[in-house]
C-alpha cells in the first residue's frame, strides 16, 4: 500500500502542521512569562517528539489496519505512544537544563497539561491515518473488483464469440443456401453437419476432458464443413496413433489450433493447402502435431509465438502452470504447432466430475 | 454490362452466377479465386460491376481495389466483419452479407444501374476503408508485372512524387496512386509522422534530429536517409515523440 507520506500535497500539509504546533507551544509559554530560550528548547523537543510519534503510528497502520475495535486500537496506541512521548520529552530536557534550573520544577508541575496535549493530538493523527489507510485499502479494493470483474467479461465475450464463430457460421450458410439450388441432397447433409458440429460446440465446456478419439470425431465434423467452402483447395490428412486415441485432452484445446492452421493455409498462399495432423505418445504425454503451409515471404510466424496462438498458450498455462506446452516451428515452407497434453491432471479430475453428475 | 466474380469459395461463386443468370444483359467474363487473378482479369476485361469478397487469400479485397487505377464499380460480399462494414457502409454502391437473398442481390444491381457514375464512389470507398482499424500491417504495391507485399515495419518513409506517392522501403523504392493524407491516415496507427508537406517518416527509424536553418529541422534515420521536417512537421513530431 501507499505511505501515507508519498502523497506531495499530504507532506506539505504535515509539515505545516508541526510547524504550527510549535509556534503555537512557543507563544503560549511566552504568555506565561517563560524566557526565550526555554520556550524554544521545550517547544522544538516537545513537538518534533510528537511528530516522530505520529508518524511511528501512522507507519505501523501501513502494515496492520486493524479491524475490529479499531477504536479502541486508536485509544490504547495513543495512550501507549503518548506515554513514551512524554517519558522521552521529559529525559530530553532533562538533559538540556542544568541541574537546579527552575524551569524542571515548571516541566513537573505542567506534567498532566503536556500528556493531554500530547495524547490528543496523537490521537487525533491517528484518527486520520486511520481513515485515510482505510480509504486506500477501499480504493484498492473496488480498482481489483472492477479489473477482475472486466477480465471475466471480457473472458466470457471471448468464450461466446469463439463458440459461435460468426465467420465460420455464416459462410457455411451461404454455401448451404449455394447449394440448394445446384445440389440439394449435398445442401441437406451439410446442414445436418453444421447442425451436429453446433451442438456439440455449445455441449462443450472448457473445464471438461475429451478422448481424443472423440475430438478428432468431432472435427472431422468442422473438416468436412470447411471443405464443402473451399472446395479441393483444402485437403486434409490425420494420423492418429492406436494407443493415443484413449488418451485425454482439455475441450476447445485442438479446434482453435486447426482453425488456425486452416486459417494461414488457406489466407496466406493460394494453392492447394494441406492440412496435417499428427498425434502420439511420448512419455504418458500426449503430442498433437499440426501442419500447415505458409508463405515465409509475407507471414512472420518467428515473431513471438504468432499466428494468433496466444490465447491456447495462456490456456494451457493455466492448466498446467507450464509454458512448455505449445511449441512451433519451420519447416521447408510449411509452420507446425505442437501441443504436449500431460496425462496427470485429468487423472485426478475426471472421476470426482463423474461422480458429480450422477 | 461486363461482370466479374471474385471470391475464394467456389459455392459463393455459383450463387451469385446463378442470380446473376436472371439480370439482363449482365456478362459474366470472369470468374477468380484471388485477388491476384481478379487484378489481372479486371485489367484484360474492363468490367463495368465487380462482386468482390473482402477475406482472400494474400491481399484482401481493398488491397486488391487499391492497386487499380480507374477501378470498376464495386459490390461488396462479406460474412462478417464489423470494422470493413462500418468503413465502406457509405461509399460502396453496395455490400451484401453472406447469405443474402435474391431480392436483396437484385436490388443491388438495381442501386448500381441507378447510379453509373461511380468511380469517385469507389475511389472514396478506399479512402474510408483506409482508416478502419482492421487494416492490415502492410502496404500492397505494383512492382512491374508483380505485386510486392511490403510489411509496414520495413517502410523507411514516403515521399510525394506528382500524383503518385514513392514508398521507400528496406527492398528499394515503389510508386503508388494516391494521395499522401491516404498514408498519414492509414499509417498513422503505426508511429507515421507527416513531418513534411512533401515527407511521410517512419518514427521508429529516427536516430537523430538536427536544428537546420530557420523554422526547419533535419532527420536522419537508422537507414542513413535524410528527411527535412518543416516547422509544422516538428510539431507534430514532437507531439508523437512525446518531447
Amino acid at each position: 500500500m501507499k505511505s501515507i507520506l508519498s502523497d506531495k500535497r499530504l507532506r506539505i500539509f504535515f509539515s505545516a502542521w508541526w510547524l504550527l504546533c510549535i509556534a503555537l507551544q512557543f507563544f503560549i509559554l511566552k504568555q506565561i512569562d517563560v524566557e526565550s530560550t526555554h520556550a524554544v528548547e521545550d517547544s522544538l523537543v516537545s513537538i518534533i517528539l510528537l511528530a516522530s510519534g505520529s508518524f511511528f503510528i501512522s507507519n505501523n497502520m501501513k502494515y496492520y489496519l486493524p479491524r475490529k475495535e479499531k477504536y479502541w486500537y486508536i485509544l490504547i496506541i495513543s495512550i501507549a505512544v503518548g506515554f513514551f512521548w512524554f517519558l522521552a520529552q521529559r529525559g530530553m530536557m532533562w538533559m538540556i537544563l542544568k541541574d537546579g534550573d527552575p524551569y524542571i520544577a515548571f516541566i513537573r508541575s505542567t506534567a498532566l497539561i503536556r500528556f493531554g496535549a500530547g495524547f490528543l493530538l496523537l490521537s487525533s493523527m491517528s484518527m486520520f491515518s486511520l481513515m485515510w489507510y482505510g480509504q486506500q485499502e477501499y480504493k484498492e479494493l473496488a480498482n481489483r473488483k472492477t479489473e477482475t470483474e472486466q477480465l471475466s467479461k471480457e473472458a466470457e465475450l471471448f468464450k461466446l464469440r469463439r463458440q459461435f464463430q460468426p465467420h465460420f457460421l455464416f459462410n457455411s450458410l451461404n454455401s448451404i443456401s449455394a447449394l440448394i439450388g445446384s445440389d440439394p441432397e449435398k445442401a441437406r447433409h451439410m446442414i445436418y453437419q453444421l447442425s451436429d458440429f453446433l451442438r456439440g460446440t455449445l455441449k462443450k465446456d472448457e473445464q471438461q476432458w475429451i478422448a481424443l478419439e472423440e475430438e478428432i470425431q468431432y472435427l472431422q465434423l468442422y473438416l468436412e464443413i470447411e471443405k464443402v467452402r473451399f472446395g479441393h483447395r483444402l485437403q486434409t490428412e490425420i494420423a492418429v496413433a492406436e494407443e493415443a486415441l484413449q488418451f485425454k485432452l482439455p475441450a476447445l484445446i485442438l479446434q482453435p489450433v486447426v482453425e488456425n492452421a486452416i486459417k494461414f493455409g488457406l489466407y496466406d498462399t493460394t494453392g492447394d493447402v494441406m492440412i496435417k495432423l499428427q498425434a502420439e505418445v511420448e512419455n504418458n504425454n500426449l503430442n498433437i502435431s499440426v501442419c500447415n503451409p505458409f508463405d515465409p515471404e509475407t507471414a512472420h510466424p518467428s515473431k513471438g509465438t504468432g499466428f494468433g496462438l496466444r490465447s491456447i498458450k495462456r490456456r494451457l498455462f493455466l492448466l498446467f502452470a507450464r509454458n512448455d506446452l505449445l511449441k512451433t516451428s519451420i519447416e521447408n515452407k510449411q509452420f507446425i504447432t505442437t501441443i504436449i497434453i500431460p496425462q496427470t491432471l485429468q487423472v485426478e479430475q475426471k472421476p470426482v466430475n463423474e461422480k458429480e453428475r450422477k | 454490362m461486363k461482370v466479374i466474380i471474385i471470391d475464394d469459395e467456389p459455392l459463393a461463386r455459383s450463387i451469385v452466377k446463378e442470380y446473376l443468370q436472371n439480370v439482363q444483359d449482365a456478362q459474366l467474363v470472369a470468374e477468380c479465386s484471388d485477388g491476384f487473378e481478379g487484378l489481372k482479369a479486371i485489367q484484360q476485361q474492363q468490367p463495368d460491376l465487380i462482386f468482390l469478397d473482402v477475406q482472400m487469400p494474400k491481399i484482401n479485397g481493398f488491397e486488391m481495389l487499391e492497386l487499380i487505377e480507374n477501378p470498376p464499380a464495386v459490390i461488396f460480399t462479406t460474412a462478417f466483419d464489423e470494422y470493413a462494414i462500418k468503413a465502406f457502409e457509405l461509399n460502396a454502391v453496395d455490400y451484401l452479407l453472406k447469405p443474402f437473398s435474391k431480392n436483396r442481390f437484385e436490388k443491388a444491381v438495381q442501386k448500381y444501374l441507378n447510379q453509373q457514375n461511380n468511380s469517385a464512389a469507389v475511389e472514396r470507398t478506399i479512402e474510408t476503408a483506409a482508416e478502419s482499424p482492421s487494416q492490415q500491417n502492410r502496404v500492397v504495391v505494383k512492382d512491374g508485372n508483380k505485386i510486392k507485399i511490403i510489411p509496414v515495419h520495413q517502410i523507411h518513409f514516403l515521399e510525394a512524387a506528382d500524383d503518385y506517392v514513392k514508398i521507400v522501403s528496406n527492398d528499394g523504392s515503389f510508386l503508388k496512386k494516391r494521395t499522401m493524407s491516404f498514408f498519414e491516415k492509414s499509417l498513422a496507427q503505426f508511429q507515421f509522422v507527416r513531418v513534411h508537406r512533401s515527407f511521410l517518416v517512419n518514427t521508429q527509424l529516427i536516430t537523430r534530429i538536427d536544428a537546420y536553418e530557420k523554422d526547419s529541422h533535419l532527420l536522419l534515420l537508422t537507414t542513413g536517409e535524410k528527411i527535412p521536417v518543416s516547422k509544422s512537421g516538428y510539431s507534430k513530431l514532437k507531439e508523437v515523440l512525446g518531447i
